[in-house]
């Protein structure tokens, strides 16, 4: 017993995360417990102010890397090795946080269902039955899903925070499960929804699998879960290299896969066609942010070393992503999907950024480099994207949302401050300047040029040119089509909604005008502890 | 403390165009209208007033520099020289001009006229950036932002088939757009590994050792989105498209001005900031350009539609610009410059009178006309000044220019020059058999009775034909403030490594 020492936790750098799978479990007691009337406002409340305790712990964390002025501080290797505290890593944090309260304020919205939330009565109930139908008139609700957002966001905080693969399987899992049940959860068109849900239940499960087998490869080659100790073994060139390769691929596999990038991102349009649309928009901004922030920082730091064996992969897979995400969303006559394929381009868009690796006595300090250029790429997209999922639950007919293209013709003329403000998310998406798009698909386009990947930027550049047309064709159809039939209607939203679309909109406008301030700071923080 | 007036300059059609957008519906009749031309004159008066100030001689005058994006090398950057400046005048010149011939234009369109108004003094700002920006960022900025105006103008207003030809041109533009910013990009990446690290200013990137390979291709880049823009041959299908649908008013600004932003990118950014890869690229862009000259006249001869026809004489004539601009000797650098201004006149007077033509008749296509001259003879007489000078009559502006060209030609080889001319030749058959068929001979039963041009129109007219006359005789004025600009391109031109012997049909690597 003597020898013993107990693990030495600091927790204050910890506490975003504990503080929000703390808050997710109050959630889980709130439903057991608190009389069905009260569950919704306990669960919003609970959920908005941890998130914002969070956040302001988040801060302080932050601010104590220098982020601003003077020496920057690279963080700290925290929980004895099992998270890294450093300037990525928090600024994950903050960009998850808001984003995540972003999408808890989607959630909570009532009005558009009259009086309801957007998620199934009963998800129990069978689709067309008679429970169903009872659950539906007697205005059931299930505010289960403010605990099972909570869980994934603590997954979420976990995964670009993850400093060895133990803890980053652990937080994949922590993060997927909530998703893959959230998206079965829809209101209407139910057997759509449970679709979506079972579709990435089982593949997301497959590629866990895969990210499983990838992780014992490497502990075979490395004898470590630990970057540091993965980083050395791979330093050292000791071992056999072919299960480092066969594990580095399988791990890539599973990552690639919740990025969305091809040829894993089969389920991109299923999944964010049939998920609640609020749920969509929480998966395409903050999954993306996390998931890119763990790839970044395992290949980065882990295998970092042997970069010249992974990126020439990576050169191909972006490539891919971007045709595909580019070319197929040309043919796609659902909004949704459409904004799926996007949404996969814009993977691939970020994955050459991610190509921007050098090591790091070639990066002049303060510099623009692959981590800081990735993480405004997607600080820039997260909120598009949000926005632009938001407004899509606005425009809903008899059926609920009409997600059809052929239903938003006209509605420039029904409602031009809504149409206006897609038009707008949509050129942001396009990379028109003077809006974040712009500054952000500068940023990653410079970062891949600097290490000399310019025939991705050029392709990069020509599918940028492809994707315009879709993002015009849907302004075009907006604008200057006559609406069809008594034509889409634009439901007025409560606060919550609008504070979201007003806040995506802000921020895709400030970061394309002004980028200065944040590109600064992450020009500062950008480097991984090792 | 000076004030920042080119900033002035360029937000206060900005400001016009937020401020008629906001005017309350129920305000109708034609306050937006006279609002929205109120701005654009003031705009014109603050521009005469910056031309006076202006100092002939070399340097940019007016210059601000505040930095914007650190880390990308990004300035706010504004200056003009004398290329610069006299392409602002000619924006700030025709948008009143283009505003009061459109005075009933925009009634009908998506917006009504207030929309058109708002959007074209948005235009007008945004023009304003791109021709006085110094900072390559900050231009491919407004490069950028002029394409939505002019998009929702096209698509809002004009034929039938305008939403068609709006997205053709938008997307042409944003292709050439994106693939210049590659390019861009490319700067930032070889000035960021240079001493002084990131910047875009033209003026420190115009000092950078860029290496050759590098060069060229970046010069490849900015080449190609210009020439869409201008347009050459063969990247120039959007236009006759686009001047087809568009109405008369949107036509002037799009040609007149906002091509203008190809061949003074052309000069601004591919000379000065690539003077070696410019060199290299000579002979293909000689070639195209005389491609254009010839193609763009042939193709107007056989255009059976009035607005296609003058898109074509634009092509024809942006063939000549860039050949002035790609000889690169004083004279046809010189001559480009001043084209761009007075092809900007001559094809506005010739867009706007053939506009009062084409909606009188309620079309587009030339066997509908004939006998004009007999009952609408000032609209006549006006289209055939406007004619006239689009083949450049001596004694008219664009004459100078299109002298100053051939003889830059001449210098650089007789064999260009003999092909160009024939553009000239061309010219006058595409522009005289325009006339004869629409104008003279037994009167169309469809034209009987057409009212000729009242007030208004005349008035819109009268300011164009007057600068085109008084240019054609006394040009000196421009050319002094264009002169020390060209001067200081040749030099950057011929400055790096001595000027290789080009000649016809020898291939630069």
């Amino acid at each position: 017993m003597n020898g013993f020492d107990a693990p030495k936790i600091e927790y204050f750098t910890v506490s975003p995360i504990l503080i929000v799978l703390g808050v997710a479990v109050i959630g889980v007691l709130v439903e057991a417990f608190a009389p069905r009337k009260l569950r919704y406002p306990l669960q919003v409340g609970t959920a908005l102010v941890g998130l914002a305790a969070a956040f302001a712990t988040s801060v302080v964390v932050f601010a104590r890397l220098n982020p601003f002025a003077g020496d920057v501080k690279a963080g700290k290797v925290v929980a004895e090795g099992a998270l890294a505290a450093d300037g990525p890593a928090v600024f994950c944090w903050l960009l998850v946080l808001v984003l995540g309260a972003l999408s808890v304020l989607l959630f909570a919205e009532r009005r558009l269902e009259a009086g309801v939330v957007g998620f199934a009565g009963q998800a129990a109930a069978l689709p067309g039955t008679e429970a169903e139908r009872e659950a539906s008139t007697s205005g059931l609700e299930h505010t289960e899903v403010f605990p099972l957002i909570m869980f994934a966001i603590g997954g979420m905080l976990l995964f670009p925070a993850a400093n060895d693969l133990l803890t980053m399987f652990v937080a994949l899992e922590v993060l997927s499960l909530p998703l893959y049940l959230l998206c079965g959860l829809a209101r209407r068109r139910r057997l759509l929804s449970q679709e979506a849900a079972l579709k990435y239940f089982l593949l997301g499960a497959f590629s866990s699998g895969f990210f499983v087998y990838g992780i014992a490869l490497v502990y075979g080659y490395a004898g470590s879960m630990g970057f540091a100790q993965i980083a050395a073994a791979v330093q050292a060139d000791g071992g056999e290299r072919g299960l480092l390769l066969a594990g580095i691929a399988l791990i890539s596999v599973g990552l690639l896969f919740k990025v969305g990038a091809a040829p894993f991102h089969s389920w991109t349009p299923d999944v964010y066609q049939g998920a609640p649309t609020a749920v969509t928009a929480f998966m395409a901004a903050a999954t993306k942010v996390a998931a890119f922030g763990a790839l970044l920082r395992l290949f980065y730091v882990a295998f970092g070393g042997n970069r010249t064996d992974w990126t020439p992969m990576i050169w191909a897979v972006a490539i891919l992503t971007m045709v595909v995400g580019s070319v197929l969303a040309i043919s796609q006559t659902d909004i949704k999907r459409m904004l799926a394929y996007s949404s996969i381009a814009h993977a691939g868009f970020i994955l050459t950024g991610f190509l921007g690796i050098r090591s790091l006595d070639e990066v002049a300090a303060g510099g623009l480099t692959g981590v800081s250029a990735v993480l405004f790429y997607l600080t820039t997209y997260g909120f598009t994207t949000l926005a632009a999922f938001a407004i899509v639950t606005l425009v809903r007919d008899g059926g609920g949302e009409a997600t059809h293209l052929a239903r938003w013709q006209g509605l420039g003329k029904e409602s031009p401050l809504v149409a206006g403000a897609f038009a707008f998310l949509l050129l942001a998406m396009a990379g028109i300047p003077l809006t974040s798009g712009f500054t952000g698909k500068w940023a990653v386009f410079a970062a891949a040029l600097q290490v000399g990947a310019w025939p991705v930027v050029i392709v990069a550049v020509l599918m940028s040119a492809v994707a315009a047309y879709f993002y015009v064709r849907v302004i075009v159809l907006m604008f200057f089509s006559e609406p069809v039939g008594d034509g889409p209607s634009v439901t007025t939203p409560s606060i919550m909604t609008s504070v979201v679309i007003g806040f995506g909109v802000l921020a895709t406008l400030v970061l394309g005008i002004v980028p200065g301030a944040l590109i600064d700071v992450l020009g500062r923080v950008g480097v991984f502890i090792r | 403390m000076t004030l920042p007036w080119l900033t002035i300059l360029l937000l206060l059609p900005i400001l016009g165009s937020v401020v008629v957008a906001l005017l309350p519906a129920r305000l109708g009749g034609p306050l937006p209208k006279l609002v929205g031309l109120g701005f654009s004159v003031l705009t014109l008066v603050l521009a005469i007033g910056i031309a006076v100030a202006y100092q002939p001689g070399t340097g940019l005058q007016f210059a601000e520099e505040v930095t914007w994006i650190d880390l990308f090398g990004a300035h706010y950057a504004l200056g003009l020289d004398g290329i610069g400046l006299t392409l602002v005048l000619l924006t700030v010149i025709l948008t009143p001009i283009v505003m009061l011939a459109s005075w009933e234009d925009g009634e009908t369109g998506r917006w009504g006229a207030k929309g058109l108004f708002a959007w074209m003094l948005a235009l007008e700002g945004l023009s304003i950036g791109v021709f006085a920006a110094t900072d390559v960022f900050l231009f491919y900025v407004f490069f950028e932002a002029t394409l939505i105006p002019v998009y929702f103008m096209v698509a809002g207003y004009g034929g039938p088939r305008r939403v068609q030809a709006a997205v053709k041109f938008l997307l042409y533009s944003l292709a050439g757009g994106l693939v210049m910013l590659a390019s861009v990009i490319g700067l930032y990446v070889v000035s960021a590994d240079s001493e002084g690290g990131p910047t875009y200013l033209v003026s420190e990137l115009a000092q950078l050792d860029i290496g050759t390979a590098a060069g060229r291709w970046m010069f490849v880049g900015f080449f190609i989105a210009f020439a869409i823009k201008a347009p050459m041959f063969p990247v120039h299908t959007w236009l006759p498209d686009t001047t087809e649908q568009a109405t008369p008013g949107t036509s002037v600004l799009l040609v007149s001005v906002l091509d203008k932003i190809g061949t003074f990118g052309m000069i601004r950014f591919c000379l000065e900031i690539f003077p070696e890869a410019s060199r290299w690229a000579t002979p293909v862009v000689i070639v195209l350009a005389v491609f254009s000259i010839l193609y763009g006249a042939l193709m107007a001869i056989g255009s059976q539609n009035i607005s296609r026809l003058i898109a074509y004489t634009s092509v024809s004539h942006f063939g000549f610009i860039v050949l002035g601009i790609f000889v690169m000797n004083s004279q046809g650098l010189a001559g480009a410059n001043l084209y761009m201004f007075n092809h900007g006149l001559s094809t506005a007077a010739l867009f706007l009178v053939t506009g009062y033509l084409i909606s009188r008749r309620g079309s587009a296509r030339i066997e509908d006309f004939g006998g004009v001259e007999k009952v609408a003879p000032v609209l006549a007489g006006l289209m055939l000044v406007a004619g006239l000078s689009s083949l450049a009559l001596p004694g008219l502006s664009p004459f100078v220019s299109e002298l100053l060209v051939m003889v830059g030609a001449f210098v650089y080889s007789p064999w260009v020059a003999a092909f160009a001319v024939l553009g000239i030749v061309l010219a006058a058959i595409y522009v005289l058999w325009l006339y004869q068929r629409t104008m003279t001979g037994p009167v169309h039963e469809g034209v009987a009775g057409m009212r000729d041009l009242g007030l208004r129109e005349i008035g819109a007219l009268a300011p164009l034909v007057a600068l085109i006359v008084a240019l054609g005789f006394y040009p000196q004025p421009l050319l002094d403030v264009i002169n020390p600009a060209v001067d200081h391109t040749m030099s950057q031109v011929e400055k790096s490594d001595p000027r290789p012997t080009v000649t016809e049909g020898e291939a630069q690597e």
